[in-house]
């Protein structure tokens, strides 16, 4: 077991009890058990990398996204006997590839975040609820989840997007609901380990009420699973909005998705090979970063979850 | 034993209505009447409509509406097809043998390849092959599959010349109506030359692009159940006695690593049909996962609902097998 | 001439901190028939030295030793085939804990059966007969019903009569107990340590048994070897070793006995076995020792010859007391 890092609160009428807040000594030790881990600091530096390109991509792209050269169809890229002018390339109707990914990076990392953020909350909220409410709550929120779970991911996200319309919106919300089950029940789970253990017990005896004990005293050492989950979570929710992308069913022309700019250079496979290669050079590459700095978070935060 | 199957089962009951429920629901919040989408921009009279309406059970209560649907699904009704105006079931009929000769062949080429690499790899931890087998695992989980489908067809198709780039079988040399819906049985069946091997060149690249997502999984899953097993006392006992260290390893050790390995790989089962999708996407197979994306494309809502119930249906089937397999395979459970 | 015998025996194991000499110069003799029992805190490597002899060790050990033979071979020299066909069937272990000793996956007639087949040329119906008779033999009733049985189904004392059975499944000469009942209730110990002693006296086999528990040893042994932070400190016949410890450490020992305590307190050793980080330079018990000088905090001892028990110490005890302080001898 891990140890409960304990520090006092004096309430108004004097009684102290036990809450848990994060121990600040903790980051340290944090840290130095993460960078132990070559794979996840590599990963970390590739992951602030691109999101350094997708904060700053007008700054940094040499041309508009959007904007089509048309005397430079299909330049191909510096390496394969192209001019700097499209370091990699233009597309098949004169789009610079170079400044197309690094948009692409915003859209993205964007998705991936976004989905990250609303699941995080969504689920903390029915994650907690349903383990500190029990009852019909529980049952109803985790049936439902299980029924989400048994959709196969894809077919739900296309299902979600089949009745919404393809939209870069729509994408984030089908991503979503594809997801949300894994946080609801790992905060669950987490939740209702905690909430037999003495402190928690203590609190209560305490008298603290039930929202402070819900986030206050029993979240925070639900915490590391659910950042772990988080950080791997923001990857899978790339790949698949790459792949509703890629399906037509995800952002629309001409937005620079990288799963969209896949499907759109599909007919080039032959004459213009370097439109097919790069945006999934850049999905796979941001992808695996994130997985390995998510690695190096689960085995820094949780060594627990190291088997899996 | 008998009462943990009887309950398994009665757990699914509730997740199949509510996912009749679901799709339900989900065709009637798509914009537009569905009446409407059928006719088309001509317009329609409004006795007509009336009529047409009344026919397909449009006019009576919602709650009636869905009793009518469930009551259909559970006597095989999955709807009809707006465009072709067959049957659901019959079209899904009809593809799902394509879609289940890809994901079975994907899933074999995973664990033919995952599960050995995963035990060489625990049992030589640190070592130059396990590192690769990690990469690449990694690499493989992080793949943006329809990408590595364009790579490969790229590469192998278009510049080896090895493999043929889209569909089930060489129509040009070979014809044979279908007797299994399995190509590689059908091929073999037919009694004509090279009809087996052009099978069997169409299944490689698919395969592979579908096979590496679970690969990477299983390879994973295997070398840490593995690492866990091998230090176990149990595995000590297997070595004190003087057997060899490939009955330690690919006996005592190997049949407890795959406790959770066989339910990764059930799990799995999920990811595979989604992963058919995108598969049968880049190689124009002709299976429901590539159906189902062009019912959406064609507006053909009774298709898409249909389909989506009847892969999920198939997916909540393999993880209740799954389950039992669990059971059937851990004696601590069996007896428990 | 010995059955088991081994000189200098030394294992390290490569840690993330360096390397860790778990068995430091460990010397043992047994022969035919004979009980040694090796005493000693937890971490004090008797069972590592053993497992060197068994070959059980993790790749991360090295192992070491001048001599290391068992029934006249070189087991050192051996290749791991030829040293397969000894292991199990003439030297045999049991573990500290039988409930994950054995292998849940498997009947308990599975796992008997299958170091005959690894060893001996019995065809089926023979193995099937003798695995009854051996859990006969362990006093487990219904063998037939218990063969078919998994391990979950059995209790501590239950799965630890098996493996005794399947430790004596090919006739051993030679069986290593490691800790057999430190692992299991009271009142069930002292019965497999009963059994374990019957089965030896009537089949003659060789025992090592490795414990904690110098009460034990009293009861049992011939011969022990006292272990200390991965040296044997020393060895002695039992009576004499009860009667005059030579190394302060078996005399520390034998005080925290119950039935030796004369007080209302009970003796017991100050401080903990030197781990990793804080090896003294010298004798390695001089931190926790009475007699401690200033010569045992910094050169390590001699051993003593057979007269004072082998004893590692620079002041081995006579009679409880140190023997008049040897004049300082610096190594070249």
């Amino acid at each position: 077991m891990v140890d409960q890092p304990l520090d006092e609160t004096i309430l108004p009428d004097g009684a102290i009890i036990e809450t848990v807040p994060p121990a600040p000594s903790s980051l340290r030790a944090f840290w130095s058990a993460f960078s132990e881990n070559r794979g996840a600091v590599l990963g970390l530096m590739v992951v602030a990398f691109i999101a350094f390109l997708a904060l700053f991509a007008p700054l940094v792209a040499p041309h508009s996204p959007i904007e089509q050269f048309r005397q430079f169809v299909q330049q191909p890229p510096v390496w394969a006997g192209g001019t700097w002018q499209f370091p990699f390339g233009t597309d098949a109707v004169g789009r610079d590839v170079l400044s197309r990914l690094i948009y692409g990076a915003r859209i993205s990392l964007g998705i991936g975040m976004s989905v990250m953020l609303v699941s995080v909350v969504v689920g903390i909220v029915l994650g907690l609820a349903s383990a500190f409410l029990r009852g019909v709550v529980e049952v109803v929120v985790m049936r439902v989840m299980d029924l989400v779970v048994a959709i196969p991911s894809l077919v739900l996200a296309i299902l979600v997007v089949a009745v919404l319309g393809p939209s870069l919106l729509n994408t984030i919300i089908a991503v979503t609901v594809v997801y949300l089950p894994r946080y609801v029940r790992l905060v669950r789970a987490a939740a209702i380990a905690e909430l037999s253990k003495e402190y928690v017990v203590a609190a209560r005896v305490a008298g603290v009420g039930k929202l402070r004990l819900m986030f206050v005293t029993v979240l925070p050492n639900c915490l590391a699973p659910l950042i772990v989950q988080a950080a791997l979570g923001i990857s899978d929710a790339i790949l698949e909005a790459a792949a509703l992308g890629f399906l037509g069913l995800g952002a629309q022309p001409p937005i620079p998705e990288w799963g969209a700019m896949l499907a759109d250079s599909r007919e080039f496979i032959r004459a213009a090979p370097w439109i097919v290669t790069l945006p999934g050079l850049a999905i796979l590459v941001t992808v695996v970063a994130i997985n390995l700095m998510g690695d190096g978070l689960r085995d820094a935060l949780d060594p627990k979850l190291r088997r899996s | 034993m008998f009462r943990f199957f009887i309950r398994r089962v009665a757990l699914t009951l509730p997740t199949f209505v509510a996912l009749m429920f679901v799709t339900f629901v989900a065709v009637r919040l798509v914009p537009g009447d569905p009446i409407e989408a059928r006719t088309g921009e001509r317009g329609i009279a409004p006795e007509r409509l009336a009529m047409l309406r009344h026919e397909l059970g449009l006019d009576r209560p919602v709650w009636q509406q869905f009793l009518d649907y469930a009551n259909g699904i559970v006597h095989g009704d999955f709807g009809v097809s707006i465009v072709t105006k067959t049957p659901v079931l019959h079209e899904f009929a009809i593809l799902f043998p394509a879609t289940l000769e890809l994901t079975l062949c994907g899933l074999i080429f995973a664990i033919v390849l995952g599960i050995p690499a995963g035990v060489i790899a625990a049992v030589k931890r640190g070592s130059f092959f396990d590192h690769s087998v990690m990469t690449v695992a990694l690499t493989g989980y992080s793949m943006p599959i329809f990408w590595w489908g364009l790579l490969l067809i790229m590469f192998m198709s278009e510049y080896l010349g090895l493999t043929p780039v889209s569909g089930r079988m060489d129509l040009i040399n070979y014809y044979f109506e279908p007797v299994t819906g399995f190509m590689l049985i059908d091929s073999l069946l037919s009694g004509q030359e090279g009809a087996f091997g052009s099978a069997v060149a169409h299944l490689i690249l698919p395969s592979i692009v579908l096979g590496t997502i679970p690969l990477a999984v299983i390879a994973r899953m295997t070398r840490s159940s593995m690492l866990e097993v091998l230090g176990e006392d149990y595995v000590r006992t297997a070595r004190a006695k003087g057997l060899s260290p490939l009955r330690v390893v690919g006996l005592h050790a190997l049949r407890n690593a795959l406790i959770p390995v066989v339910t990764v790989i059930g799990l799995q089962t999920g990811t595979l049909l989604a992963g058919a999708v995108l598969t049968e996407t880049i190689f124009a197979w002709p299976g429901v996962g590539k159906w189902l994306i062009e019912s959406i494309a064609r507006r053909d809502y009774p298709a898409l609902q249909g389909g989506i119930m009847l892969i999920s249906g198939i997916v909540i089937l393999v993880n209740l097998i799954v389950d039992l397999t669990y059971v059937a395979i851990n004696p601590r459970i069996r007896h428990g | 001439m010995s059955l088991l015998s081994i000189r200098n025996l030394s294992v390290t194991f490569a840690t993330g901190r360096g390397p860790f000499r778990a068995v430091d110069k460990v010397d043992l003799d047994v022969a035919t028939g004979e009980l040694v029992a090796i005493v000693g805190e937890s971490g004090s490597g008797k069972s590592v030295a053993m497992l060197a002899v068994m070959g059980l060790l993790p790749w991360t050990a090295t192992v070491t030793a001048d001599r290391l033979s068992f029934d006249g071979k070189d087991l050192l020299a051996l290749s791991p085939r030829e040293r397969r066909k000894i292991i199990g069937r003439d030297l045999a272990m049991i573990f500290q804990e039988p409930m994950s000793s054995l292998n849940p996956c498997f009947t308990v007639g599975f796992q008997l059966r299958e170091a005959m087949a690894a060893h001996l040329d019995l065809d089926k119906a023979a193995r099937q007969a003798r695995a009854i008779e051996l859990l006969e033999l362990v006093g487990i009733p219904e063998p037939e019903r218990r063969l078919k049985a998994f391990p979950h189904q059995l209790s501590g004392g239950m799965s630890q009569r098996v493996m005794i059975a399947m430790a004596l499944a090919c006739r051993p000469k030679l069986i290593i107990a490691d800790e057999p009942t430190t692992a299991l209730d009271v009142t069930i110990q002292a019965q497999i340590l009963d059994l374990l002693l019957r089965l030896q006296k009537d089949s003659g086999v060789g025992l090592v048994l490795i414990t904690h528990d110098m009460g034990v040893v009293a009861e049992t042994a011939q011969r022990v070897c006292v272990h200390y932070a991965g040296q044997q400190v020393e060895m002695q016949p039992t009576r004499g070793l009860f009667r005059d410890p030579h190394h302060p450490y078996t005399s520390a020992l034998l005080a925290a006995l119950p039935e030796r305590a004369s007080g209302r307190i009970l003796p017991s050793i100050p401080g903990v076995v030197p781990g990793l980080a804080d090896r003294p330079a010298g004798c390695l018990f001089s931190p926790r020792c009475r007699f401690a000088t200033q010569t045992c905090r910094t050169i390590p001892p001699p051993r003593a010859g057979a007269e004072l028990g082998y004893a590692l110490c620079h002041t081995p005890l006579v009679e409880g007391h140190p023997r008049g302080l040897k004049k300082l001898e610096v190594p070249a």
